[in-house]
């Protein structure tokens, strides 16, 4: 279980990023964080990760507190950050470097398998498409099985189509392991495909605005009566011409 | 050539051709010798107007003369000595040279503490000219092979650091940070992300390195040497032999070439991986895997 407890960031050149937040993430669930740009949503999901530290406030992953990268957090970040001298197996094989090789081997076949890209193992991150380099970068965070995956807009820098099919693919990837999920993205729909809960964040700092619980029966299709009547209800609390 | 696809045989299915590699690959045998075809020209060139009386001989002699007098170098065996000295300080500058430069790079570059200490003062002494040096080498360290590869050391190091450094601090945050989620020590974050990412810049510092160091052989053996090619040289000009400084000069020229060939060649082996404009790589239809 994730707790975020009363967490409040203020960046050393004194701007304040958070305010207050708090939030509980259950196993196996799956959250957005939705929010206008600057409302500290990346900020947050950077300190749960251990990648940055609260000004006060904690993370707690299992009633322990987070204050560096754990072993049981896999983070994909809106590039796929693939290092561009390693062959797609060895970027999948980046975290799991102290394994025997048999083992790694495995792993990373199986990671690559989930994602869809068996058969491009031996390619150079210069021959993938940036939605196969982010599917890499997906099978690079699961192949440690982690407990709790982390995703920063992962699908923003992508084009329409291949967002929409990685969607439907990490939801996929979810059902193996079924890791709890905390992704932040400014698209509503991709919240509303994915998410058991969104919080909506505002406000400079950010706080959080308003909590959901989407109760739309899985699979979700985007065209569905329902799933357009909850989006029309975010867009109209989201109204980005009110101020918070 | 390793062409990839997907396990599927979907004829739809994208193909990945390895690129990389060697430049020139599959072009025509005809397009990797273009480069020499405007000397070859040149030369008969020469030649031809050496023969017609044009050029004065004991000005400009005739590329056959030079090739006789380097000929007659190379049948007495004198002419090995030289190039085997010259090569000799050069390697050995270029060694120690670049072994320094890779030190103090790497930690310029990695730690600011040792930037703000030491690449202050290492960029004034780069603006020193290398000829600046020789006498304060000769007095410390003799006339004889100390001194020249200490020159030649001191031309290969600048480039060397300044590459490596620089290089270092421009490795991409975003990639150190995936090193920090992997919770890799700081020797572990050298050896697999900066080390790598660094070696683009870093071999273009050895090559620039290498051709300083060649240039600062010829300033070394200027100043008193007995064998070598500079030797040869400044021989030539003593004895007003004009076909000793030509031939000299191309030796020069053409040793100069295939050491810088031999790094390009080693450092490409292991920059395959660069998503370059000259690296002729295929992406071809790998967005449509996407779809």
């Amino acid at each position: 279980m994730l707790r975020i407890d009363d967490l409040s960031k203020r960046f050393d050149s004194g701007v304040k990023a958070l305010e207050t937040v708090t939030l509980t993430v259950g196993q196996s669930e799956i959250v957005s964080l939705v929010g206008t740009s600057g409302c500290g949503k990346s900020t947050l999901l950077r300190i749960v990760g251990g990648l940055d530290f609260p000004t006060s406030g904690s993370v707690l992953i299992d009633d322990e507190p987070v204050a560096a990268p754990r072993p049981e957090i896999g983070i994909v970040f809106q590039e796929p950050r693939l290092m561009p001298w390693l062959s797609v197996a060895d970027n999948v094989k980046f975290g799991i470097e102290d394994q025997p090789r048999p083992v790694k081997d495995e792993l990373a076949t199986a990671a690559l398998a989930k994602v869809g890209l068996t058969g491009f193992a031996e390619a150079l991150p210069r021959q993938l498409s940036g939605g196969m380099a982010q599917r890499v970068a997906i099978a690079r965070a699961l192949v440690t099985r982690p407990s709790i995956l982390l995703l920063d807009e992962p699908f923003s820098a992508l084009d329409a189509f291949t967002r929409l099919k990685l969607q439907d693919h990490l939801l996929q990837t979810w059902e193996f392991d079924r890791p709890t999920m905390l992704f932040v993205t400014h698209d509503i729909d991709e919240a509303l495909v994915l998410s058991d809960r969104i919080i909506v964040m505002r406000g400079h700092p950010g706080r959080i605005h308003q909590e959901y619980t989407v109760d739309l029966p899985r699979p979700r299709r985007r065209t569905d009566a329902a799933f357009q009547l909850w989006k029309e209800r975010l867009l109209t609390d989201l109204d980005l011409s009110v101020e918070a | 050539m390793t062409a990839l696809a997907p396990s599927q045989s979907d004829a739809n299915a994208p193909r990945l051709v390895r690129g990389g590699g060697r430049g020139g690959r599959n072009r025509p045998a005809l397009g990797r010798g273009k480069g020499l075809l405007l000397p070859v020209l040149l030369l008969v060139l020469w030649e031809a107007l050496s023969r017609f009386g044009v050029f004065a001989p004991n000005l400009l002699p005739a590329p056959s003369k030079v090739l006789g007098a380097i000929a007659d170098l190379a049948v007495t065996g004198e002419l090995l000595e030289h190039i085997a000295i010259t090569l000799y300080r050069v390697a050995l500058g270029f060694l120690i040279g670049g072994a320094a430069a890779t030190l103090l790079g790497a930690a310029t570059g990695y730690s600011r503490t040792a930037r703000e200490l030491l690449d202050p003062l290492l960029q004034s002494l780069r603006n020193i000219p290398s000829i600046a040096w020789v006498p304060l080498f000769i007095l410390w360290l003799g006339i004889y092979e100390a001194s020249k590869v200490t020159l030649i050391a001191t031309g290969v190091f600048f480039p060397v650091y300044l590459n490596l450094m620089s290089g270092i601090q421009n490795v991409d945050r975003k990639l150190v940070e995936v090193g920090r989620v992997y919770r890799l020590s700081g020797l572990q974050l050298v050896r697999r992300v900066l080390l790598p990412a660094t070696l683009p810049t870093y071999i273009v510092g050895l090559r620039s390195g290498l051709g300083l160091g060649w240039m600062f052989v010829v300033a070394a053996e200027y100043m008193g040497a007995s064998k070598g090619l500079g030797f040869l040289l400044v021989d030539g000009q003593m004895t007003g032999r004009p076909q000793i400084i030509i031939g000299s000069i191309a030796l020069f020229a053409i040793f100069g070439k295939l050491t810088d060939l031999l790094l390009a060649t080693v450092g490409e082996r292991f920059l395959t991986w660069q998503d370059s404009f000259s690296s002729n790589h295929t992406r071809a239809s790998a967005d449509a895997a996407d779809r």
